[in-house]
């Protein structure tokens, strides 16, 4: 890490300016006064606080949650293609979600936090079942093998996604449009679903930041440096896992988020995991908040889905960081 | 500080070590060697906690390795792994800076000073400070072994475990790298146990060997003990000789290839072979000779091709006589590695070359002789010393071994001593029987194919041959330069 201070200040300010824009542009203009200026038009008030802030901040926390478990699941299986969406947990978050919704599952205590916690469910099992088949195949957790267990298992959730929409009926499109991705309509409920949880698997993450780094030379270096790699490691597939599921249960799949940010943090700031898992959060959430505003705006009045934008870009770069890998270069 | 006792493990069920015991002590470098597959690294893996083991036990400072937590035993065992690529770069700084992660505590492990003068001080002692901000990628392969050297030495661990440190550095690095381990050990009092590949480098840096076999010891010891010729050449399946490093008291191997292809035809050197001006006298073998010798280009053991006895002016005198030999042998066009150079002032014209040959055995000798110099070396003081005046050559046809050589020599000296008593050549200062001149040369060479030649001694084929040839050679040289000078004989 070059000028840690320097990035934060940078990040933050980006993160600010993409809030404002956010907040501000749409369909009808609203000034950014309108957030401190106690007269503003009552409409403007409205569209700013109803509508556009929470979508803001939901886009904000999503994006941050998949940006940071992103970083640490790259650092943690040394791979720069590995996120919540190649590694196919996002894919097992969704099948959750789903289930919970079609099975009408709701468990008294959870309340709220019941289409959440089977995401993240969902999510874990997948991470620990990829892991695990992984392992099986190729002892040394190669790049490639691990995106295609990815990407297998990611498909073959997919297709019971397939099946259980299908067998939904009159609740399809909304489904589907869950799942495509998106932000809109969601209001402040949302926020306090996945608020939670994005701070506890952030701190899970962040707790381990100085156990990342020593992993970045391999499991046997970090334990010889005195990490008990076992258990951080579980900590952080766990942190992991929270984030995914919760990021899925509001928004749907929306990819690549986890792939790109982390990416472009570390080729601008370095790799050290101290800053690189906080300043993905925050690149994370201005990445997300940007393109849903760019989702919203491009063919207005018509949305996009803000899952379409993230792969849009994150394809290509996922291209770009295979390409670089495969010549010799590092990400 | 290291207790190894009855150590038994390896992957699954397929035991790779097998009770293997020993101890190390502060200060010691002790060198893990063997094949590849003898278990050496699978040892060093159970030792550092990677590897479970199925049985027997690893103390760590009189306490068992197992009861210590994974912080605890990075405070005292710090791991220098073999090298390896990296997905992603830290910067120098923040890789040496992990050798602190034992130390740090609490949630936001708070950094201290003693923590900073840690990594000042490794990254200072490896000299890897003026890279702190680069990234270790964009290092060489030295360098960022070294880093991973500081990255260790932070850790400040009295027991220091490498694994093969010096796979894929050049010599230069090997030898910084090892210089520092050593110092480690001897300075600082550091226990070292490193996994070698190079049998030459264990032997040079360790103060004990441990040799494995199919994942037992095969032999444990000074490297005087353990790097000798049977054992390596049965551990390692490989032809190899054993001989004294050239500076210090510790054993070094070499391979012997298994090349056939050298020589087709045998040479056998005979008197012809040699080219005699006024300038020189010369003689170039089409293959290289096994040579010793006290020449002035060249001298000691080697393999050399063209031998020259170049005449030089009875006053010939220079600051720098190797230097301009060189010169010299260039000018005439010799190739200067390939090349044994000797001095006479006597006429090289009337040097004495000849053939002797018995039992099987030949030899052909050069002698250029003159005794204006001629010492009692009995009654030997100070005397200024001038162009040397007998120079021996002695060349077989056969394979000597480094005792025939020394003996070969011996036995040329006496006959050369006993010429001059014949042809009473006195020394001019003390008026008794001269030994020999003041500077004289001599230089043995062989073919090194052909009959085994292992003895020199006086009574030995080659020793007669040698005896009787030099005796004659050199009565009949100096005789010749009696009478070129005009004494009566």
């Amino acid at each position: 890490m070059r000028k840690p201070l320097i990035a934060y200040i940078v990040s933050a300010a980006v993160l600010l300016t993409a809030v404002g824009l956010g907040v501000s542009i749409g369909s009808v203009h609203v000034p950014i006064s309108t957030l401190w200026n106690q007269g503003a038009d009552t409409t403007a008030t409205n569209i700013l606080w109803k509508i556009r802030m929470p979508r803001v901040i939901l886009a904000g926390l999503v994006g941050a949650s998949l940006a940071i478990a992103g970083a640490a699941f790259q650092g943690l299986l040394k791979n720069p293609l590995a996120d919540p969406y190649t590694l196919g947990v996002s894919s097992g978050a969704s099948v959750g979600a789903v289930m919970t919704l079609f099975f009408g599952i709701s468990i008294p205590f959870l309340g709220l936090y019941t289409l959440p916690v089977f995401s993240m469910v969902g999510a874990a099992i997948t991470m620990f079942v990829v892991l695990g088949f992984a392992k099986l195949v190729d002892r040394g957790l190669n790049m490639e093998t691990i995106i295609l267990t990815g990407i297998i298992f990611g498909s073959f959730l997919g297709s019971v996604l397939s099946l259980m929409i299908a067998l939904t009926g009159e609740e399809l499109r909304q489904i589907i449009s869950w799942l495509l991705g998106s932000v809109s309509m969601r209001g402040w409920n949302y926020i306090n679903m996945i608020l939670p949880f994005t701070i506890i698997g952030s701190l899970l993450l962040w707790m381990n930041r100085r156990e990342l780094n020593a992993m970045l030379f391999g499991e046997d270096r970090a334990k010889h440096l005195g990490v008990d790699v076992k258990r951080r490691k579980l900590v952080i597939l766990i942190g992991g896992s929270i984030l995914t599921g919760a990021a899925v249960s509001v928004s749907g799949t929306i990819g690549f988020v986890g792939l790109v940010v982390p990416h472009m943090t570390r080729l601008i700031w370095g790799s050290d995991h101290r800053h690189l898992l906080t300043l993905s959060f925050m690149n994370g959430a201005t990445l997300l908040i940007i393109c849903d505003l760019i989702a919203r705006t491009i063919i207005s009045p018509t949305e996009l889905p803000v899952g379409v934008i993230t792969a849009f870009i994150g394809a290509p770069v996922f291209a770009f960081i295979f390409y670089r890998q495969r010549k010799g270069g590092t990400a | 500080m290291l207790h190894v006792q009855g150590l038994t493990g390896g992957y699954g069920k397929e035991l790779i070590v097998k009770n293997v015991s020993f101890d190390v002590q502060p200060g010691e470098i002790l060198g893990i060697l063997g094949p590849n597959g003898s278990g050496k690294s699978t040892l060093l893996k159970m030792i550092s906690g990677i590897l479970p083991k199925q049985a027997g036990s690893v103390k760590i400072a009189d306490r068992d390795a197992d009861s210590y937590s994974p912080k605890e035993f990075a405070r005292n065992v710090a791991v220098l792994p073999q090298m390896h690529a990296h997905a992603f770069s830290h910067t120098v700084k923040a890789t040496v800076e992990l050798g602190r992660y034992p130390y740090q505590t609490g949630l936001f492990s708070s950094w201290t000073t003693e923590d900073e003068a840690a990594v000042t001080h490794a990254m200072e002692r490896t000299g890897v400070t003026r890279y702190e901000n680069t990234l270790i990628e964009s290092l060489s392969g030295g360098e960022q072994q070294r880093v991973f050297v500081a990255q260790a030495l932070a850790q400040q661990a009295p027991l220091l475990l490498l694994d093969e440190p010096t796979n894929h550095l050049d010599i230069a690095y090997q030898q910084q790298l090892l210089d520092t381990v050593r110092s480690l050990a001897v300075d600082e009092g550091k226990t070292v146990v490193s996994v070698f590949h190079d049998v030459n480098l264990a032997a040079l840096y360790c103060d004990r060997l441990l040799l494995m076999e199919n994942g037992e010891i095969a032999k444990i010891g000074s490297p005087q003990d353990v790097v000798r010729e049977p054992i390596i050449q049965s551990v390692y399946k490989a032809a190899v000789k054993t001989q004294a490093h050239p500076e210090l008291p510790k054993p070094q191997m070499t391979l012997l290839p298994s090349m056939n292809d050298s020589v087709e035809v045998p040479l056998v050197v005979d008197e012809t072979q040699f080219t005699v001006t006024a300038d020189s006298v010369q003689f170039h073998a089409p293959h290289s000779l096994k040579t010793v010798s006290s020449a002035v280009h060249n001298p000691g053991t080697g393999w050399y091709t063209t031998f020259v006895n170049r005449h030089v002016d009875a006053n010939y005198e220079c600051d720098d006589v190797k230097k301009e030999m060189e010169d010299y042998l260039e000018k005439s066009g010799h190739h200067l590695t390939d090349t044994v150079g000797m001095m006479t002032a006597v006429q090289t014209l009337h040097v004495e070359i000849a053939s002797f040959a018995d039992e099987g055995v030949s030899i052909v000798i050069a002698v250029t002789a003159g005794v204006g110099n001629a010492v009692d070396v009995s009654m030997a003081r100070e005397r200024e010393a001038h162009v040397g005046t007998i120079n021996t050559w002695i060349i077989v046809n056969g394979r000597l071994s480094d005792e025939a050589f020394i003996q070969a020599m011996i036995t040329a000296t006496e006959a050369k001593t006993r010429a001059l008593q014949t042809e009473k050549v006195l020394d001019p200062l003390t008026g008794t029987q001269a030994t020999g001149t003041s500077t004289d040369s001599l230089l043995v060479a062989a073919t090194q194919i052909g009959q085994e030649l292992p003895y020199a001694g006086p009574i030995t084929p080659l020793g007669k041959l040698i005896g009787t040839g030099v005796y004659e050679c050199t009565i009949r040289a100096i005789q010749t330069y009696k009478e070129a000078k005009g004494w009566k004989g």
